[in-house]
């Protein structure tokens, strides 16, 4: 009986202290300045997709979406509408799918192609299936914003956040913070504000 | 673990039923959320972040779509009545939508029979509150805040009913 409550009071110390660790890894990530690694990820279409292969891209904007979570849903016409307005003046949409399919398989590769088929993504969608991008960027949960510019050092954060400040009403919206970030750098001027906080919902591991 | 927890909640629900005087105020609560949920914005919500009164606060952001919040659950409702004699309040903050307040939240609270107290935040604009509740928090959930007077701590992460009740300890000490 001792041993079994020692073995379990053992376990739960360890269990905590990997929870906390793994905690720990997500919340650290790319921070405004950094540049970012190049990954290859799966776009809903089987071929592989990198920021490397936009040769004309002035810079990119990236959301970590899902087809599952109410915050991501309520965006998601917002998303296909930035692509649709940047996407030809250099800053195309890449979305990436960070959650583990067998938590929420509502965001298996297959519901994904079938999502994007159904709303005509007009930008990829893809799958970080090894779920080794996310962290890099330091994403926590969906919808997740970064605006990246292309320098001649790479691509550099250059804002982290929300898309906009009203995920209830796109009609209701007083700040636009990702068009705001896009419109400062096609001007050329730095961003002026450069991250927001909104709620989402955790990245399933 | 699992089981410990089970028998926690079948032990929590017995000892309910032998005390319902006293567990009368928490149900009203719940019947009350149920008929009538409060809605607040952040300015309002604040209050509850903030109380000098000697209690232990839990404050559990959730919602009801939110699948490792719903997972949690659980165990709050166990802290509360393991701990509702020590001083120690829970208050769970609801951000459901509030176009699923009638469809999903209210009938959430009914069929689990949530004695926590529940109230729900509508405030879209995150990026202002966000940061007074906690200046670290990416805005995932769920999330808590455990606070005694003016000393807190805040939590973005899943708790464990082990973690949760640890930590709470630290603040009955």
């Amino acid at each position: 009986m001792k041993t079994h409550l020692r073995i379990a009071l053992i376990l739960a110390v360890v269990v905590s202290t990997v929870s906390f660790t793994t905690k720990k890894v997500s919340g650290d990530g790319y921070q405004i300045g950094d540049v970012v690694q190049d990954f290859k990820l799966k776009n809903i279409d089987n071929k592989e997709v990198s920021l490397s292969d936009y040769k004309a891209a002035k810079g990119f904007i990236i959301a970590f979406t899902c087809n599952t979570c109410p915050y991501a849903m309520a965006y998601e016409d917002r998303i296909i509408a930035l692509d649709k307005k940047y996407a030809s003046q250099g800053y195309p949409v890449i979305a990436i799918m960070p959650n583990n399919t067998t938590v929420k398989p509502g965001d298996s590769f297959e519901a994904m192609q079938r999502r994007a088929k159904e709303k005509d993504y007009t930008f990829p969608y893809l799958i970080d299936a090894d779920q080794s991008v996310y962290p890099q960027f330091g994403a926590t949960k969906t919808p997740h914003m970064y605006v990246l510019k292309k320098t001649k050092k790479g691509n550099v954060v250059e804002y982290i956040g929300a898309i906009d400040d009203n995920y209830q009403d796109a009609s209701a919206v007083k700040e636009k913070y990702v068009e705001n970030a896009v419109d400062a750098l096609l001007k050329g001027e730095e961003v002026k504000q450069k991250t927001t906080r909104a709620i989402g919902c955790t990245i399933k591991v | 673990m699992k089981n410990s927890v089970y028998l926690l909640l079948i032990m929590s629900a017995l000892s309910f039923g032998q005390s319902k005087s006293k567990a009368a105020n928490v149900i009203v609560n719940g019947e009350a959320s149920q008929e009538n949920l409060e809605v607040y914005d952040f300015d309002e919500i604040e209050k509850f972040l903030n109380l000098d009164d000697q209690k232990v606060h839990v404050v559990n952001f959730w919602a009801t779509w939110c699948a490792p919040c719903v997972k949690e659950l659980p165990y709050f409702e166990a802290l509360q009545e393991k701990y509702k004699d020590q001083n120690v309040e829970v208050l769970l903050i609801s951000l459901d939508f509030p176009n699923q307040y009638e469809s999903k939240l209210k009938p959430f609270i009914q069929k689990k029979n949530i004695k926590s107290k529940v109230i729900a935040l509508n405030d879209t604009d995150m990026n202002t509150w966000l940061p007074k509740v906690n200046k670290d928090w990416s805005g995932a959930i769920p999330a808590t805040i455990i606070y005694k007077n003016g000393n807190r701590h805040f939590y973005e992460q899943s708790f464990t009913y082990e973690e949760l009740e640890n930590q709470v300890q630290t603040f009955l000490k």
